[in-house]
């Protein structure tokens, strides 16, 4: 059957967890929304709130019904609530309570540890929007500016998915904790966002394909391990998430993947085969490699400090708790309770680093970072494919874990991109060759200029291969000016 | 579950495309039947598993899911692992060409057998939309609701043909005009297996036969002793249906305003063309086009929409409605008609937007035939050129039964 589990559009919130019959939820959240809106429009897309964009809407969680695309302005976008099908008889997948039914409500004891994963995860959702939003004034094309859109809006969706968590099982905490989600602000001195990556600027298009990326990357292992919670809501939330997210990793990985294609594109036209021959490369009007090298490394090392201290007493207390688990916990094949394992972590001894095997609960962290790795290098493998076919000789590399971390076992000691450790003093002579520098950064802002003509793409950018929902190369995903 | 083949040769494969795929795993986590697998390198479909559900098409984030080769032997999943790009449709003639109609043995037959008129490969015009095919399919049909069932000639004739509506609530049901979709008789046949799924032409627009109401309108006749649609026409509105596809792939409404249309048929052959022009009335007021009827029946009072057509203006459907059996009258067939309109058909036929579809019965192929012949001739054309230059590039389609 392919009936679709009822979305309700008749409450202001359209929703498919029954919130008409559930009116102290429902008038918590009308009560909310106002709010809501008031921060997209003063902290959403700047200068975009009445243009028209073919965007994607969920109008169901069923596979065939939550892709639907139409225009529509942003602020209508119908942000909803919506969690995966409930799984019949699911249960609590690891730790202690292992076996159990799965709970749907929230277990006294994990009370304060569970609002505090929801709200850390709530919090990066808008920080991104703040994050992106200038970036429309200079997007390279309308498909970018709609790619750009669709993941705001999603952010703000996402950021309803954890305040409607917060509402339904929180009570009077949960109702502050998701006031407090639109009070702080991403880079502001005094209410900053509560993660680091997120109150970092994203002043340009590269910085943006970089962090959807890397930093998005990091909330998918994250988003991940919460849809493996026993708290069965989160988990239900968390897995419909993904499926938004997935949009996410495309236009990170599509972005720097295009910019790579017109760079090698622009270098064999021009007879260039040096990538290190810099000023001629940027005189095409592209991205020279060794900069998306660089950028590569910044946003990498940052996305890695989110995943906080490699042993952390937190992290283990989460997953014994049944609260977060691992990346796909319901394919690994162990116990799924790591009291007597061990894991391998990257660690400072007597100034080598080296890796040592630490109980697996309390490298819980760890090995969620190494799966991020692992899925970021998938990603890299791809973009080098991308210059390998091109016929130039380069090759784009992760840099080494303890490469310019400022959070866990590598805060206090420098290191080269392939893991040398470095004293202070080489670290400020040689840094700037591996971080991107104000020049770096002036060059690439020179770079961006809005380029808004149907089917038509900015010099340092390739046009994608396939279109949005199909769509033909000169589609107007945005309509810049209406009819 | 039907095997996807064209034919016991040919087999349609899912495949997904390396170089788009961003492995973000949704599509193995979607996938209801564990087909989708992946290694270090490739996200892949496993052609054993695969039934076609198309549950994973929408939810991907990059396209990369949705291509498909026609094969003899299917790609393993060790193959797909090993690519780094697509491997090319390989040449397979004639035969493989009607495999992306429906992906079900039993409709493809019947799609096969009613596009054989065609002579030859029939392929979409150039601006149709895109088609959603085989979304539902017998094992997992779609429930749809009886909103209406009106009888559509006259009380009095032999002939009792009715227009059904069917609306599908909240199951997104995408059909677009010219498409056809599959009706499940309930019950068995006498040997106990289920009855064969019953194809049947759309009469309503894509976007419903109300405007955004999620419905479509069939037109159906009643054959005496027949199952599927004495099943059909005894419906009363309540009544649940289930139902398979859409289905068909080049037998579309093309979307070009200035596209001349000259549709023949006769009998319920007429429901695609209702749906055309209803679809130009909606979407496409003005449109440069025209849109040219020949529509037969034995009498005004059996022909379908006798009274709804004659409501339709002539600036939007030039109407030539024909009868072969008006007492007192000559009897007058389509082919008749197209002769007699020379002037009218002439100044559309050499036209590079001018599109031909012909639905009906069997019969009328080879009359209709010659009648474009005889026209061409007359107005120093060659059919026998124009035609197969038309059906290679979308604009002459035949669906016959």
């Amino acid at each position: 059957m392919s009936t679709i589990i009822n979305v309700d559009y008749s409450t202001k919130i359209p929703n498919n967890v029954n919130l008409a019959d559930d009116q102290r939820v429902l008038k918590g959240l009308e009560q909310w929304h106002p709010g809501y809106i008031d921060w997209w429009m003063t902290m959403g897309p700047a200068g975009f709130q009445t243009t028209e964009v073919y965007l994607r809407t969920a109008v169901s969680v069923d596979p065939k019904g939550w892709a639907k695309f139409d225009y529509i302005k942003m602020p209508d976008y119908r942000w909803g609530i919506l969690l995966a099908h409930p799984e019949d008889g699911r249960k609590v997948g690891f730790g202690a309570s292992k076996g159990e039914t799965a709970w749907h409500e929230v277990p006294g004891e994990h009370r304060a540890a569970l609002r505090r994963l929801i709200v850390i995860q709530g919090d990066t959702e808008p920080a991104s929007v703040e994050q992106q939003r200038h970036l429309g004034a200079t997007a390279p094309s309308l498909y970018d500016m709609r790619n750009l859109f669709q993941v705001n809006v999603e952010e703000g969706r996402h950021l309803w998915a954890m305040v409607y968590l917060l509402h339904k099982y929180f009570g009077k905490d949960g109702r502050e904790e998701a006031e407090g989600l639109l009070q702080r602000r991403s880079g502001d001195a005094d209410k900053p966002r509560m993660l680091g990556a997120f109150n970092e600027a994203t002043p340009d298009w590269l910085s943006f394909f970089m962090f959807t990326f890397f930093t998005d990357r990091d909330g998918k292992m994250q988003l991940e391990a919460l849809a493996q919670s026993g708290f069965d809501p989160l988990s239900r939330t968390c897995r419909f998430m993904l499926t938004e997210e997935a949009h996410h990793m495309f236009v990170g990985e599509t972005g720097v993947s295009r910019i790579i294609e017109r760079t090698c594109e622009a270098m064999k036209a021009a007879g260039i085969d040096d990538p290190y021959d810099i000023a001629r490369v940027r005189s095409l009007g592209v991205i020279d490699l060794p900069t998306l090298q660089k950028k590569a490394n910044l946003h990498y090392s940052l996305s890695l400090d989110l995943f906080g201290s490699e042993i952390s007493t937190n992290a283990a207390n989460f997953y014994t708790a049944g609260l977060k688990g691992r990346f796909q916990e319901t394919k690994i094949d162990d116990d799924h309770l790591l009291t007597g394992a061990h894991y391998p972590v990257s660690k400072l001894i007597n100034g080598d680093i080296k890796l040592v095997d630490e109980p697996a609960l309390s490298a819980i962290n760890m090995r969620l970072r190494d799966d991020f790795t692992k899925d970021c290098q998938g990603g890299v493998n791809r973009w080098n494919k991308v210059i390998e076919r091109s016929g130039i000789k380069f090759e784009l590399k992760l840099p080494h874990v303890a490469f310019h971390r400022l959070i866990g076992e590598f805060k206090d000691v420098e290191a080269s991109p392939d893991g040398k450790l470095l004293s202070s003093d080489e670290w400020k002579n040689r840094g700037g060759e591996w971080l991107p520098s104000a020049d770096d950064g002036a060059f690439i802002e020179s770079l961006m200029k809005p380029c808004w003509d149907r089917g038509k793409f900015a010099s340092w950018i390739a046009p994608p291969k396939v279109g949005i929902d199909n769509k033909g190369g000169d589609f107007e995903y945005v309509r810049i000016n209406p009819a | 579950m039907n095997a996807p083949v064209t034919s016991a040769e040919f087999k349609k494969q899912h495949l997904i495309d390396p170089e788009i795929c961003i492995r973000c795993n949704t599509c193995e986590a979607t996938c209801p039947v564990g087909a989708v697998t992946h290694n270090d390198a490739n996200y892949v479909v496993d052609a054993e598993k695969c039934n076609y559900c198309m549950d994973c098409i929408a939810p991907c984030p990059t396209g990369s899911i949705d291509n498909w080769r026609v094969v003899t032997t299917a790609y393993s999943i060790d193959d797909q692992f090993s690519w780094n790009e697509l491997p090319t449709q390989e040449d397979l003639g004639e035969g493989a060409s009607d495999a992306v109609q429906a992906l079900e043995a039993d409709i493809e037959t019947l799609l096969a057998t009613a596009h054989a008129g065609m002579g030859g490969k029939p392929v979409a015009p150039a601006s149709a939309s895109e088609p959603s095919v085989n979304l539902f399919r017998r094992d997992k049909p779609a429930i749809a609701t009886v909103q209406g069932n009106f009888r559509i000639t006259a009380e009095d004739t032999e002939s009792d043909v009715r227009h059904v509506v069917l609306g599908f609530g909240d199951t997104i049901f995408p059909a677009l005009e010219g498409q056809s979709i599959g009706i499940i008789p309930p019950g068995t046949r006498l040997d106990g297996r289920p009855h064969d799924v019953r194809l049947y032409s759309i009469a309503s627009a894509r976007d419903g036969e109300k405007r955004n109401a999620n419905n479509v309108s069939l037109t159906i006749k009643r054959v005496p002793g027949g199952v599927g649609s004495s099943y059909m026409c005894d419906l009363k509105p309540g009544d649940k249906v289930q139902v398979t596809g859409p289905f068909g792939a080049t037998f579309l409404m093309p979307n070009d305003p200035n596209a001349h249309i000259i549709m023949i048929c006769t009998g319920t052959g007429s429901a695609p063309f209702r749906a055309f022009t209803e679809r130009r009335r909606r979407a496409m007021p003005g449109a440069g086009g025209r849109m040219l009827l020949f529509f037969g029946a034995r009498t005004p009072q059996e022909l379908p929409y006798f009274g709804p057509l004659q409501k339709v203006p002539d600036s939007l459907l030039e109407k030539h409605l024909v009868f072969s059996r008006v007492a007192g009258e000559r009897k007058e067939y389509v082919q008749d008609r197209m002769r007699t309109k020379i002037e009218s058909m002439a100044r559309v036929l050499g036209e590079p937007t001018t599109h031909i579809f012909i639905c009906g019965l069997k019969g009328m192929e080879t009359c209709v035939d010659e009648a474009l012949a005889d026209i061409c001739r007359q107005t120093g054309r060659e059919w026998a050129v124009l035609k197969p230059d038309m059906r290679a590039s979308g604009r002459y389609h035949v669906e016959t039964y």
